[in-house]
């Protein structure tokens, strides 16, 4: 299978929907194994393991956090957050089948509520993606906050 | 409502007060007593590792700058201009140069504050404005020590010295750095910066709080530890599970690590033992220790273990993982926390790398066991206001009269070390006896 720019665009949508709604099996399951979901803490940062990110994490860790979401002591999810992504159409930065690579680029408004408190957040996503098995997968995913240097409540689902 | 007279009111041996974290009024006394008379963390010296290169902070509610002058030595100033008041320093660090000068009407100022030079300065010839406040330049506060590298300020002119505000308890410090083969940390990159809607007072006390990481954390921990189990329990364990996984550990570890507890409301938990003792060894760092310290010396050093050290009023450091966590108070009901992390000079970055995991996993805003801390707090905030019950409980193993005069070591879960920060409290919140120099000022302008 080789994806269209198309098919990238449409697969970047889609992810953002199943964020929304809450299809975490479904996301976690678009991932490569050693895939890493990097949120740096500082503007244009470059190192993301030997100063602090706000998020840096492999499977594990990605599956920890939705599994979490659901667990019946977890207080902060007592009510449950919300969250919805408006995304601007992707960029696609890179279309290389010989090397199974493909980079796109992606704008998007981040909106998380839960109770009376609602915060947006824009950002920037770098999906990696690659084919594997006939289908579309993340092998690594940078959002890089507007305002990641600011001071933050929680911010408790996946922007 | 409440004077420097009366506050002390508020703190009972075993039992405070609500007003003590929600009263607007308390806040006001803690800005003008306490965190003027208390030694306040700053910041730490490689974060202005030039001359002329500025960080800006604040104490309490003060804004200050913290910099390094031509002398080599680390300056605190208050970020105000003598002028009219407007910030000298906007951004949150840079590099000035040879002095300061003021966006508004170029007054400039030297890297110590004194004053260098005023435009059309024959404008103040004769009108006295070489006897003013505003002629000195900016201000620096009440004194500035610089411990192994972190600064630390006493806004009041005169009051308790360094050492005896801190006395034993810079042992914790001392290991921080010493961990270092070079004896020396380096900051590394900008803090976490998380905003919390509750009083700073809350943020401390859970530091040495060991009775709610089984229970507040038991959706992030024990969700570790069952997806770990469900995956068989593979050996070894990453760097994540060994950082989470005990922080489900039973109520008898925590008994057993202990808590010791100084003088002027500093104190520490994993007197023993700690949620740090079972982290894997990284390759090449023992052998640096060995080859800087001796192999004696360098397992006395890596032998401690310390949970959390606090020091009075508003920071605690992790010894075992080079990070120091600042609870900024804004307001009675919101306090901003920075988590900065240090490297070990000359060690191992893998080193470096866990602690950073550290700092984001747990600390983060985006961290899943941060969230439930939060939520804690915000609950507790808001719970305050309910009229039914003035009083909150701060007496799990309280003998009666306690001296917190003496350092002490205690079973792991007292809340001896909570007592020990309100002793402190009611002490540094009393009015400092008056200073000598402003009193000969008042008495001559008589």
């Amino acid at each position: 299978m080789t994806p269209s720019h198309a098919d990238l665009i449409d697969f970047i949508y889609a992810e953002a929907r199943m964020l929304d709604e809450g299809r975490y099996d479904e996301w976690l399951a678009l991932w490569m194994p050693e895939g890493i979901y990097w949120m740096p803490l500082d503007y244009k940062q470059k190192d993301p393991d030997l100063v602090t990110s706000l998020m840096h994490e492999d499977q594990f860790m990605l599956r920890l956090r939705v599994e979490r979401l659901n667990g019946q002591r977890t207080f902060s999810q007592k009510p449950k957050s919300r969250c919805h992504h408006v995304i601007q159409r992707p960029f696609v930065d890179l279309h290389d089948p010989d090397a199974n690579r493909y980079v796109t680029n992606t704008s998007m408004h981040y909106v998380e509520t839960r109770l009376d408190e609602q915060f947006l957040l824009a950002l920037t996503a770098t999906h990696e993606l690659v084919v594997a098995d006939g289908a579309l997968r993340i092998a690594n995913k940078k959002v890089e906050l507007l305002n990641s240097d600011a001071a933050f409540g929680n911010i408790q689902l996946l922007p | 409502m409440y004077s420097s007279e009366t506050v002390a009111d508020l703190v009972q041996q075993h039992q405070v007060h609500r007003d003590i974290y929600t009263s607007p009024a308390v806040y006001r006394l803690e800005m003008q007593n306490l965190y003027r008379n208390a030694w306040v963390f700053v910041g730490h010296d490689s974060q202005v590792a030039k001359k002329g290169d500025y960080y800006t902070t604040q104490i309490g509610d003060q804004p200050v700058i913290m910099v390094r002058h031509s002398d080599n030595a680390v300056y605190v100033l208050y970020n105000r201009c003598p002028h009219k008041g407007t910030k000298i320093a906007i951004d949150r660090e840079g590099n000035t140069g040879k002095f300061f000068r003021c966006p508004y009407h170029a007054w400039s100022f030297k890297t110590n504050g004194c004053l260098l030079a005023i435009p059309l300065k024959k404008g103040y010839e004769g009108t006295g404005l070489d006897r003013t406040e505003s002629a000195k330049g900016l201000k620096p506060v009440g004194a500035v020590t610089n411990y192994r590298g972190f600064i630390f300020a006493r806004l009041a002119e005169t009051g308790i010295s360094f050492e005896d505000f801190f006395g034993d308890s810079l042992s914790s410090l001392d290991n921080m750095v010493d961990r270092s083969p070079a004896g020396r940390l380096e900051v590394a990159g900008p803090p976490l910066r998380y905003m919390h809607k509750c009083n700073w007072k809350m943020l401390v006390e859970n530091q040495t709080d060991t009775c709610h990481p089984m229970v507040a954390h038991e959706s992030s921990a024990g969700t570790a530890v069952k997806i770990w189990e469900e995956m068989g329990n593979p050996e070894p364990r990453p760097m994540a599970m060994q950082i989470i996984a005990p922080f489900m550990s039973p109520y008898e570890f925590f008994e057993e690590m202990g808590i010791r507890t100084w003088p002027n409301g500093h104190g520490h938990t994993g007197v023993h033992h700690s949620i740090h003792s079972d982290y894997s060894a990284i390759p090449g760092y023992w052998d640096a220790m060995v080859e800087s310290y001796g192999e004696e010396r360098a397992k006395e050093i890596l032998g401690e273990n310390r949970h959390n050290t606090v020091y009075f009023p508003n920071i605690m450091i992790k010894g075992p993982i080079q990070q120091l966590r600042n609870f900024i108070p804004l307001a009675a009901d919101r306090t901003l926390v920075e988590s900065w992390i240090y490297r070990l000079v000359d060690a191992p970055d893998m080193l470096l790398a866990r602690t950073a995991m550290y700092n984001r996993m747990i600390n983060a805003p985006t961290s899943i066991v941060g969230h439930d801390d939060l939520e804690m707090y915000e609950r507790a905030q808001e719970g305050l206001a309910a009229d039914g019950l003035d009083w909150v409980n701060i007496q799990r193993l309280w003998q009666g009269e306690e001296d917190f005069s003496e350092e002490a070591v205690e079973n792991g879960t007292t809340e001896r070390q909570m007592r020990n920060q309100f002793d402190a409290w009611v002490k540094f919140m009393a009015p400092q006896p008056a200073d000598p120099q402003q009193m000969a000022q008042v008495k001559a302008a008589e």
